[in-house]
């Protein structure tokens, strides 16, 4: 395929939309042709998954812009447009995602037998929402991805998940829910401040950069977005939904909840807070480094404690993420590039390990470490596997976790030694926990359960048989990726440098700019929304469209409580 | 052959993938000599990068490999980078030689074992990461070494999984070097912000042309190198991993935890003696923590009764001298008594191995005894290895040992001097009570000794030569040359410069005489040793029992370890566990999570609150407007 075709192809679009084109066709389908159903599913996944090898081999790795564009009208009236493009940061995100779900609709191949055409249903327009966030350019489309990714993975939970499912899956949405109203309001706030100093009504994101927003004001709406996507990472202490929401989950379910929601989070920082409100994240750098060291450490600890496999996983994630969110506020190209790097490496890892702890469910019906012991002796395979992506989990030089960590320190030791040092002991600490389970699960004598297992003992001679084909064919695939991107991580570094390096020379160049005060601003004809913001409250957003239409004579009055706010 | 040296790392490799992918179907034999195949191999194209290093001019026996870009990230960029000097290929050499002799003997040793394979591989996998690390160009490359080398401890320590003493002692020698890696890895960060580089080359001639003697952030970087350094090499605080750590096989124990990776540390500071010399401080705390821990060790070692155990002692003790040699300035010295330890520490190993073999698992002194008929090629090997270890001429460890002391007493006087003597002749009495006890003296033992089979005793004797004639190579009294001191002085050029500052400089005359009386003094010393383990184990057995009933507090101090297990147990064990625990059930599930669920609740109860006023009922409806009305009504009239 010459370079030309593959230009006209909309190659995004395609990624994006054609696993909701195989859920709708699963939902003509009769919910009784259950191998039917798994078939297009899988099949949808793997040629989605397909459609990103062009996406990566296409990829310009010399220019920081935005790649793979594609605009096309959509509410004109607001100016929001169908803009999506992918760049250095959102490549791997988007491949990530494809590649996960494929493992994961493997994993759910024979763990999900009632109600299967739903389940694989809702995991395609899971696959559709995740990738929409991650390729979104348009505020209002963004967000719409963001709110509508929701709804599968809390039916994943709610209907597929353990025994207290109905309240893990009500708490996920509603705290991120909580967290992503706020959001919603800071972007039209954002709308009606960029209208203000322009004139133009716009939700484009390339627009919106560099959008001049009054110091007072961008403190709040950093604010807002910083808790929408805070409690996405999950950070301290936004992160107790997560516990709840990765035991009661299906394997599949985990797996996407940690390998891709949680990163939408890290990757909102990004991509938002970071460009939009640059001279408050740099401000915001030792709070939120703080957070994030308190973030590995705590997590860590409490995995220590714990005695659940899955739970253990799910508060080593906030480990994990503590560290991305470390590199990413390092605000150096170490930093930001090891972010992402462990971005994509916590995806890998961690989603090996609910698969992982996924084929133990299958077994034994339990997730608690004392139900196992000896698996070594029984399931020698799996047992290697399961070491690999131990040791990537705890950051073994040489493998996946080990690039994306070190980097991260490296960057975040070059701004200050103190808090890499802190985060540092996060590593001594994932040693203690991760071997811990490791030698509960898989060290000392063989037992095996009994009562309801005991007929697949029958037939397997123990309930803990040894992992299948099917089973060896979804971790291989990430064997593979540890150990490339361990010993090359510069293949996927060099995708990421140059878009690296334009976000932080954004934040530089806002940060060495005067700062506008809030009376240089109204001076410019800000409209009287900055004023109302000051004072909060929930209708900031009606107030925003009226006071975007007032005059701007109103706007030109001094404000002395915007003034105060400002300071 | 030296653009070829990546072959030293690649055959091991090889090795590694051949028995994962192959070894299940071509069986036993296969891994057999796949695995000792891929080593010796090694050893030969490292016999033969020696010999052309040996063949240039010593100043340019310098070889550096890029073979790939790792890291580039902005400024941080970092090579794969293979370094051969005189340095990484002695150490290679050792490495690949007694690491082949440990293969051929675990060949017989594990012979019986179902996880051949599996002890193969990872065997194979820390002959490759140990060769990494000694190798390795610069210091990123080094770790990777260093935590590979530690995860193959971690395996082969708990290769016997289903006992649990063998994988809880496994992940503690793995915790306890993560510890110990937390200093190395702020380290070389420490070492990234100061050069922004991590090539051992930079690294060292920047710090030389940068930095003066006493520099702090020098001095910082050299103890935080150093913390790895007591994690990897069972140093004062850290060495409690290694007694733990004899659960694992005894070749093991041999290759892994006395020969090679232990002695990672002493390698490590010796390649950094750039920056260590630039810190007199750091210089003197590796000198007092060597020798510290050579004495303390050694103390232990006295009353042990298992007999791997009281041999890992010996080795956290040996490896205090080695230290202690780095710490007064004698790298080159440390480094040879790396050398010659390796030797007859893997053999003494070796031989403990073949004698638990012979007995079938038994491990504990009291009950051997009388073996030297019955095993007679382990007990000459043993008495080899421990007259080289105690340090009696010419055997191989007079030689390092004693240039140790000698430099100790030129550099830091007589009282350290005494004090690393009195560890000598400890390590004397404890290694003949061993000898004694397990050898000579009637059998205590019970049952049928197995004769250990050709492939144990091709090492053995091996092993018995080295260690018997290993140190000529750096005997200058004998023949006028320090064959190992002038091989490595490329390395440690600077050295000198630093170091001899502080040495009293006397006549050479005076010198050699000098030098020549503390050899004899050191031989007394050892002698001195074996005559007393003679006399109290040999002559008079009662003797150790009146001994122990008359400072019953010492020996139980000693015994038990200084109870140093049980302190750090109680420091810093449960209070993590117990205060992890807590954070979990107190503050994540009340405080935090209390908090999201409470204001759920309180949603919940407000709504619960506001409800009752839409009961629907008209009577209520009405009832509320009767009872408004009124209210207004007398809120008018009674304002």
């Amino acid at each position: 395929m010459t370079g030309e075709v593959m230009s006209q192809v909309p190659l995004i679009t395609v990624v994006t939309f054609l696993p909701l084109l195989g859920a709708f066709l699963i939902a003509l389908t009769n919910p009784g042709r259950v191998r039917f159903i798994r078939t297009v599913a899988l099949v949808t996944a793997l040629v989605d998954f397909a459609v990103c090898v062009p996406l990566l081999a296409g990829f310009d790795v010399s220019t920081p812009s935005v790649q793979f564009v594609e605009k096309h009208a959509w509410i004109d009236a607001i100016g929001s447009s169908y803009h999506v493009g992918i760049d250095g940061i959102s490549l791997f995100l988007v491949i990530l995602t494809s590649f996960l779900t494929v493992l994961s609709i493997g994993a759910s191949w024979t763990s999900i037998t009632h109600r299967v055409k739903g389940f694989m249903v809702s995991m395609l327009i899971l696959e559709t929402g995740m990738i929409g966030v991650f390729v979104s350019l348009d505020l209002l489309l963004f967000y719409i991805f963001w709110e509508a990714m929701l709804i599968p993975m809390y039916l994943i939970i709610g209907v597929w998940g353990g025994p207290q499912r109905i309240y893990a899956a009500v708490k996920f949405i509603l705290y991120t829910l909580a967290g992503s109203l706020l959001m919603l309001v800071a972007i039209l706030a954002l709308f009606f401040i960029h209208h203000g100093n322009t004139g133009e009504y716009t939700f484009d994101l390339l627009k919106l950069y560099g959008t001049a927003i009054p110091g007072g004001v961008e403190l709040w709406l950093f604010l807002a977005f910083f808790l929408s996507f805070a409690i996405k990472v999950p950070m301290f202490p936004f992160h107790t939904w997560l516990p709840d929401a990765h035991v009661e989950a299906p394997t599949a379910g985990s797996v996407l909840l940690a390998g891709i929601l949680l990163k939408m989070g890290t990757y909102g920082f990004l991509r938002f807070c970071l460009p939009l409100f640059p001279r408050v994240s740099l401000q915001a750098v030792p709070a939120i480094a703080i957070l994030a060291i308190i973030g590995i450490i705590y997590g860590a600890l409490v995995a220590l404690a714990q005695r659940d496999v899955k739970k253990l996983v799910a508060y080593s994630s906030v480990s994990h993420l503590g560290f991305v969110m470390l590199g990413l506020f390092a605000l150096n190209t170490q930093g930001v590039e090891g972010g992402i790097l462990q971005m994509v490496n916590h995806g890998i890892s961690t989603g090996a390990l609910f698969l992982i702890v996924g084929m133990l469910y299958d077994r034994r019906h339990s997730r608690m470490m004392e139900d196992f012991g000896g698996l070594w002796k029984r399931m020698p395979v799996f047992a290697g596997f399961f070491l690999i992506v131990t040791l990537s989990s705890i950051a073994l030089p040489g493998l996946n976790g080990f690039a994306g960590e070190f980097l991260i320190l490296v960057g975040a030791f070059m701004k200050n030694a103190v808090f890499a040092a802190a985060a540092a002991v996060g590593i001594i600490l994932s040693a203690v926990y991760m071997l811990w389970m490791f030698q509960k699960v898989m060290f000392g004598e063989p037992r095996d359960g009994d009562g309801e297992e005991q007929s697949a003992a029958q037939k397997h001679g123990s309930v803990f048989f040894d992992i299948g084909a099917r089973e060896r064919w979804i971790l291989v695939p990430i064997v593979v990726l540890i150990f490339w991107i361990g010993v090359w991580p510069g293949f996927f570094l060099s995708r990421m440098h140059a878009s690296v390096d334009a976000l932080l020379e954004t934040v530089r160049n806002a940060n060495a700019a005067p700062v506008e005060s809030v009376e240089e601003a109204a001076s410019r004809g800000l409209p009287t929304l900055t004023r109302q913001l000051m004072h909060g409250g929930e209708e900031d957003s009606e107030g925003a469209s009226q006071g975007a239409s007032q005059e701007v004579a109103s706007a030109m009055e001094p404000d002395t409580q915007a003034d105060e706010g400002g300071e | 052959m030296l653009e070829h040296a990546w072959l030293i790392l690649a055959l091991p490799l090889a090795g590694v993938a051949g028995n994962i992918f192959l070894g299940g179907r071509l069986g036993r034999r296969f891994v057999s000599a796949l695995s000792c195949g891929v080593v010796g191999l090694s050893f030969v194209v490292s016999v033969a990068c020696f010999l052309e290093l040996l063949a240039m001019q010593p100043a340019q026996r310098h070889f550096e490999r890029h073979i790939f870009t790792w890291f580039l990230s902005g400024s941080f960029k970092v090579e794969g980078t293979l370094l051969l000097d005189p340095l990484s290929v002695l150490m290679t050499l050792v490495v690949s030689g007694v690491a082949f002799l440990i293969h051929v003997y675990s060949t017989g040793y594990m012979a019986g074992d179902s996880g051949y394979r599996r002890y193969f591989t990872y065997l194979n996998l820390f002959t490759f990461s140990m060769l990494t690390l000694v190798l390795g160009g610069n210091f990123l490359v080094l770790y990777v070494g260093w935590e590979a080398v530690g995860l193959c401890s971690y395996l082969l320590i708990g290769f016997w999984f289903q006992k649990k003493p063998a994988a809880d002692a496994g992940r503690k020698a793995f915790i306890v070097n993560r510890i110990g890696d937390f200093g190395f890895a702020l380290g070389i960060l420490l070492i990234f912000r100061t050069f922004g580089t991590l090539e051992f080359g930079e690294v060292f001639s920047g710090a030389e042309r940068l930095f003066p003697s006493g520099s702090t952030l020098i001095t910082g970087i050299a103890l935080l190198l150093f913390a790895g350094a007591t994690g990897k090499s069972a140093q004062i605080p850290l060495y409690t991993w290694l007694p733990d750590a004899m659960e694992g096989p005894t070749p093991v124990s041999a290759l892994i935890h006395a020969a090679t990776m232990v002695t990672a540390g002493v390698y490590m500071v010796a390649r950094c003696s750039a920056l260590f010399v630039l810190s007199p401080l750091a210089l003197a705390v590796v000198a007092i923590v060597g020798l510290a821990t050579a004495v303390y060790a050694a103390s232990i070692g006295l009353v042990q009764n298992d007999l791997k155990r009281v041999l890992a002692y010996s080795t956290i003790s040996q490896l205090g001298y080695m230290f202690l040699a780095c710490g007064v300035g004698a790298f080159a010295v440390g480094i040879f008594h790396l050398m010659t330890h390796a030797f007859f520490k893997a053999l003494l190993f070796l031989v403990a191995g073949a004698v638990i073999h012979a007995l079938a698992g038994e491990q504990d002194i009291t009950k051997m005894g009388g073996l030297r008929s019955k095993l007679p090629v382990s007990y000459w090997s043993f008495l080899i290895a421990a007259l080289a270890i105690a340090g009696v001429f010419p055997f191989a460890g007079f030689f390092s040992k004693d240039e140790i002391l000698w430099e100790t007493l030129l550099r830091r006087g007589p009282l350290v001097w005494a004090l690393g003597a009195v560890g000598a002749l400890m390590t004397a009495f404890y290694m003949f009570r061993l000898l004694f006890l397990v050898f000579h003296g009637t059998a205590r033992h019970e049952g049928h000794v197995h004769a250990p089979p050709f492939s144990i005793k091709l090492p053995l004797v091996c092993l018995a030569v080295l260690s018997a004639v290993g140190g000529l190579v750096g005997a200058p009294l004998l023949f006028g040359r320090h064959f190992v001191k002038e091989f490595l002085s490329p390395v440690f050029r600077h050295v000198n410069g630093h170091v001899a500052a502080g040495t009293h400089e006397a006549g050479a005359g005076h010198f050699v005489v000098s030098e020549l009386s503390m050899a004899v003094v050191s031989v007394s010393i050892a002698v001195l040793g074996i005559v007393l383990a003679y006399r109290f184990y040999v002559i008079s057995p009662d003797v150790p029992q009146r001994l122990k009933e008359r400072f019953a507090r010492l020996y139980s101090i000693l015994f038990n370890k200084y109870y140093v297990d049980e302190i750090y147990d109680t420091l810093f064990v449960r209070p993590l566990v117990s205060f992890a625990t807590a954070l979990w059930r107190h503050v994540d599930a009340l405080i935090i999570d209390g908090a999201v669920n409470g204001s759920a609740f309180l949603v919940e109860t407000a709504s619960k609150v506001s409800r009752r006023l839409q009961t629907g009922g008209v009577q209520n409806y009405a009832l509320s407007i009767v009872v408004g009305a009124i209210a207004i009504l007398a809120f008018w009239l009674l304002r």
